[in-house]
């Protein structure tokens, strides 16, 4: 636990820099940033369909902890059962294309609306259950959605256990690039407006009046926050987000059905969400990493034993990253900006 | 005359001898061989998918038995002089892991085919895919009726008998014994219930209507079907067509003792395990439960002598020892992968994708070891459904006793 200390003495270390610096400092985060989206753009170019399928899955997976880690990360509450949102996302874009003939574009909205009002609807009790019990219903969620989706009264548009068969996203004709590709760069498009919609959400006063109810409540009601009215738009907006990665995640695998959507679907976004870093956006990203690749690399070691060494991974990767990978390289950069003026002072 | 002779002999034999070895050498080369992605020389490569981990982990013996399968195989020569690499992928059976792995397999690791999938959702996810594609999705693990679309669907072909061919053969066998029968019919409100219900319509033809006296349904979620049972027995049904899941199939069966209601009973293949079913639900009640096979039972002390059974026996103890040979899974296993080796054996050296269908829709006769004595697998390019025979069997309160000819629901 002296990870947080040091970091708060070398966050006000950098803060004693020259305004200069910072400057300089704000600057290089643009670059790795416009960096970052130049490369992510360039990728799908040089890679072949498969590996294209699994950075789209990769980027999907980071919207839905970016759900999960408005609500846990910066309001406080627990949830367990953000697959259920994530399911429920994937079913609209799938009843609202194959039963209505509805763009694949336009479900999305469909999907992220649908959910923000069950997220909301579902924040309400959230407001009488505080941390476990709260985890506990949301938990609940997960178990039930499977088993709703299954019921026959829905079947008609459910499909049953049978599940839907989605359209695969046709690229506009006037670009040459295959469908994986369109897919990747449509999904790529969709992250960073909804990436740069939660940065000025954290970064905005409601942002401040989010993060206030999960530091201090009491204070936070002493200081004019309507904590019920902001708890459930929390937990509105998460869902929201779960739900419009739930809808991208229909059309990459082009196929839903109860089973993809069990419990421990709700379990990875939650481990992705810690070990990205709770908290911090682009963390989020790492969690979907983590959340894609890891199974294979277990799967890989040893087929038999891939559940332990999945474990392995997980708790080495606690022990080097203890506060997820933004804390880490939150670290690092502090660290080497640290040597970097020790080298200069001399 | 003479001069010419040798000098003739003496140029020709060399430029003979070169062409001989020429021609010898070519014709496997351009004639006959041709490779379609993941064959060479010296290897064919094979992918797979099945639930390694996650909720039904247990039917894990199902791909465990093929990866053994094939490495039986490879020690034994190979097919046709080539060693088969097998590429088996955990998908804990999720569609979305199984599409992942599967395009990983085509994409990445460039198989020939993907051999035997285990699990109806997991399967449904690909099929598309695989169609497009146009990659062999090669009899696949699951019962459901749909696989056998070789119009629509060409490049998927299932393997066991299907749940609407099982309805058809036990219409055939109630037609026969009881032919005024009311039948009560209790079914899972989904797919494969409906594949049930279906097939018994279709089987009983124009005298469905007459002789269906009762279609209850239940959901998974259901505590119980109790009510179901009560009701068939208050319409005065003598038959009862069960095709659920163990867990209901021992209820029915139980509460039809409890209330002495003693109609002909017939246990879909689903339902029919004797640890799964009939323990819980009381082997004194189960007694002459009808249902029907097409595998041979591992734990049946009647196939003990028998050269198939003995076969796979051997193979069981010398690549999986120590696995439970109780476990159906590994039978239908070996069953399967024997299945595809006939396969890549009729292709010879064509092995392209297109060749690999056209020899899958061309077995006739075939039969595994452990597949019921007589009974064939058959395919052609219009019948995607290789096992459509079973045999009856009568639970005597031990075991399932085979009895009478082998069966088959296919129409036509």
């Amino acid at each position: 636990m002296t990870a947080p200390r040091e970091d708060i003495a070398l966050v006000a270390a950098a803060g004693r820099a020259s305004s200069e610096q910072r400057a300089a400092w704000l600057s290089t985060r643009h670059l790795v940033l416009a960096g970052a989206i130049a490369v992510a753009a360039v990728l799908p170019l040089v890679l072949q369909g498969f590996v294209v399928f699994q950075l789209t899955q990769v980027m999907i997976y980071g919207l839905a902890i970016l759900g999960l880690n408005l609500l846990t990360g910066f309001n406080g509450q627990f949830s367990v059962g953000h697959g259920a949102f994530y399911g429920l996302g994937a079913y609209v874009t799938a009843i609202l294309m194959q039963h209505y003939s509805i763009a694949y574009y336009w479900t999305l909205p469909a999907a992220g609306g649908i959910c923000f009002i069950v997220g909301f609807l579902f924040g309400l009790p959230a407001l009488r259950l505080q941390g476990l019990y709260l985890a506990l219903v949301t938990f609940a969620a997960a178990v039930a959605l499977p088993q709703l989706l299954k019921f026959h009264g829905l079947e008609n548009w459910t499909g049953g256990v049978q599940g839907i068969v989605v359209d695969q996203p046709e690229p506009p004709a006037f670009l040459p690039i295959g469908t994986d590709q369109w897919l990747y760069y449509f999904t790529l498009a969709v992250v960073l407006i909804m990436f740069a919609a939660a940065n000025s959400l954290v970064k905005s006063r409601t942002g401040r009046a989010i993060m206030a109810i999960r530091d201090h409540p009491i204070a936070a009601t002493a200081m004019g926050i309507n904590q019920p009215l902001y708890k459930t738009l929390t937990f509105g907006v998460s869902a929201l987000y779960t739900g419009v990665a739930g809808a991208l995640g229909a059309l990459a695998v082009q196929f839903v059905a109860p089973d993809s959507f069990s419990l421990f679907l709700s379990i990875y976004f939650l481990v992705g969400l810690i070990l990205g870093g709770i908290g911090s956006l682009p963390g989020c990203l790492f969690g979907g990493l983590f959340v894609l690749y890891v199974p294979n690399i277990a799967a890989e070691v040893s087929r038999g034993l891939a559940g332990a060494i999945y474990g392995v991974i997980m708790l080495l990767v606690i022990f080097v990253m203890p506060s997820g990978a933004a804390g880490f390289t939150r670290l690092a950069v502090a660290q080497l900006s640290r040597l970097r003026n020790r080298d200069l002072r001399r | 005359m003479k001069k010419l002779t040798r000098r003739t002999i003496l140029a020709a034999t060399p430029a003979a001898l070169a062409l001989g070895g020429l021609s010898l050498a070519a014709r496997p080369a351009c004639a006959a061989k041709q490779y379609g992605p993941g064959v060479t020389d010296d290897e064919i490569k094979i992918g797979n998918t099945g639930p390694f981990s996650g909720p039904a982990s247990s039917y894990n013996a199902v791909p465990k038995s093929q990866v053994a399968y094939w490495k039986m195989v490879n020690d034994e020569g190979g097919i046709n002089g080539r060693k088969v690499n097998f590429i088996s992928y955990d998908d804990g059976y999720t569609p979305p892991k199984t599409v992942e792995m599967v395009r990983k397999l085509v994409e990445q690791d460039n198989v020939l085919l993907i051999a035997s999938p285990l699990g109806t959702p997991t399967n449904s996810a690909i099929w598309h895919y695989m169609n497009q594609k146009k990659v062999p999705q090669l009899f696949v693990a699951t019962g459901a009726t749909k696989w056998d679309d070789p119009k629509g669907h060409p490049w998927t072909i299932g393997w066991q008998p299907n749940y609407q061919s099982e309805g058809r053969i036990y219409a055939a066998y109630i037609l026969k014994e009881k032919p005024d029968a009311k039948i009560g019919v209790l079914y899972q409100n989904d797919d494969f219930g409906k594949d049930y219900l279906k097939g018994l319509t279709d089987g009983l033809a124009d005298k469905a209507s007459q002789m269906l006296a009762v279609k209850a349904s239940y959901e998974t979620t259901d505590p119980t079907i109790d009510s179901q049972i009560v009701d068939m027995k208050a319409a005065g049904c003598d038959v009862l067509f069960n095709t659920a899941i163990p867990k209901f199939a021992a209820q029915a069966i139980k509460k039809a003792a409890e209330i002495a209601w003693t109609p002909l009973h017939i246990l879909s293949s689903i339902g029919s395990s004797v640890g799964a079913t009939l323990k819980p639900a009381g082997l004194d009640n189960s007694r002459g439960l009808i249902s029907d096979f097409y595998l041979k039972d591992p734990t049946d002390p009647k196939w003990k002598d028998d050269a198939g059974f003995k076969e796979w026996v051997a193979f069981m103890d010398k690549y999986l020892p120590g696995a439970d040979k109780s476990d159906g899974g590994y039978v239908a296993g070996y069953s399967l992968a024997g299945t595809t080796a006939q396969v890549l054996k009729q292709c010879g050296d064509e092995l392209t994708r297109e060749n690999i269908m056209k020899q899958a829709a061309n077995l006739h006769d075939f039969t595994v070891p452990m597949l019921l004595p007589g009974i064939t697998i058959n395919t052609s390019l219009t019948d995607f459904a290789p096992i459509k025979q079973v045999q009856m069997a009568r639970f005597d309160g031990e075991r399932w006793q085979l009895f009478g000819p082998l069966l088959t629901g296919a129409v036509g």
